[in-house]
């Protein structure tokens, strides 16, 4: 049992369990600070395969604009005149039945696959190379998220937009 | 036990349940939307698992990088649609938001 395979089983369960709180609490709020430790989870397990540059984006991204957008979400939509922010849920048990067989049979086929694996091989760093990858060989998604990123933008700022009463 | 490619599939797995449960279970359209973040990064973690374990090359992590690129995009303009279904229903609830605009 190395000191690899002890922070891996320390960062899945940091994921797994704060999962497991973001879908089943009743408090919206619990919810989206679990989610915040799932997203630092899996940061985690980005960089035990070797993707630093990844790992520090997801923390950036995830962590630092998704889940403050969920919160603002969160704060916008519901009438916080007390405390706590209770939330229902629906179908519980023929769900936690389907998808339990679908996690399980899922499961059986993944681990009972023959992959074709190479032992991990961990690059230096990889953020020249994902520089390199995207300007030669992808540079045309490259454009294309961009576009579709300024497209974002400006959709959401115009849904979102308050309207101004005509008088 | 070493720790394989299996290990990483199986939390993967894990995941993307959970985010497929809350999506179906949840009323409030803001945890449906935590809920696809789930299953998102389950999908990312399957890529640069495969892509560190399979040679090849650093391909999966820069696929993985353009999924958290939409998954950004898709946030912003499904909450920009959440905030407006507020303003005309005065409730998230998804089951009841059921009539189109008369």
């Amino acid at each position: 049992m190395s000191i690899y395979d002890i922070i891996f089983y320390l960062f899945a369960a940091i994921t797994i369990v704060s999962a497991a709180i973001v879908v089943n609490t009743k408090n919206i709020i619990h919810s989206a600070f679990s989610l915040l430790l799932t997203f630092f989870g899996v940061s985690g397990l980005y960089a035990l395969l070797g993707a630093d540059f990844l790992a520090i984006v997801q923390i950036m991204v995830y962590v630092g604009g998704i889940l403050i957008l969920l919160l603002f979400g969160v704060m916008l939509t519901n009438k916080i005149t007390n405390v706590d922010i209770k939330t229902g849920v629906l179908n519980v048990i023929p769900a936690i039945l389907g998808l339990g067989i679908f996690g399980a049979i899922l499961i059986f086929i993944v681990t009972s696959t023959n992959w074709h694996v190479e032992k991990l091989v961990i690059p230096k760093t990889t953020t020249k190379m994902l520089g390199n990858l995207l300007l030669t060989d992808y540079v045309l998604v490259f454009e294309l998220l961009a576009i579709l990123l300024l497209i974002a933008l400006i959709g959401a700022a115009s849904i979102a937009r308050r309207e101004k009463k005509e008088i | 036990m070493e720790v394989g490619l299996n290990h990483f599939l199986i939390v993967s797995t894990a995941l993307f349940s959970f985010g497929l449960y809350a999506i179906v279970t949840r009323k409030n359209a803001i945890m449906v939307l935590m809920g696809v973040e789930l299953m998102l990064n389950a999908a990312n973690l399957n890529f640069v698992a495969f892509s560190s374990f399979g040679n090849f090359g650093i391909n999966g992590q820069l696929y993985a990088l353009f999924v958290i690129i939409l998954a950004a995009a898709e946030a912003a303009i499904a909450l920009a649609i959440v905030l407006n279904v507020y303003k005309t229903f005065t409730n998230v609830n998804i089951d009841e938001i059921n009539n189109l605009k008369d």
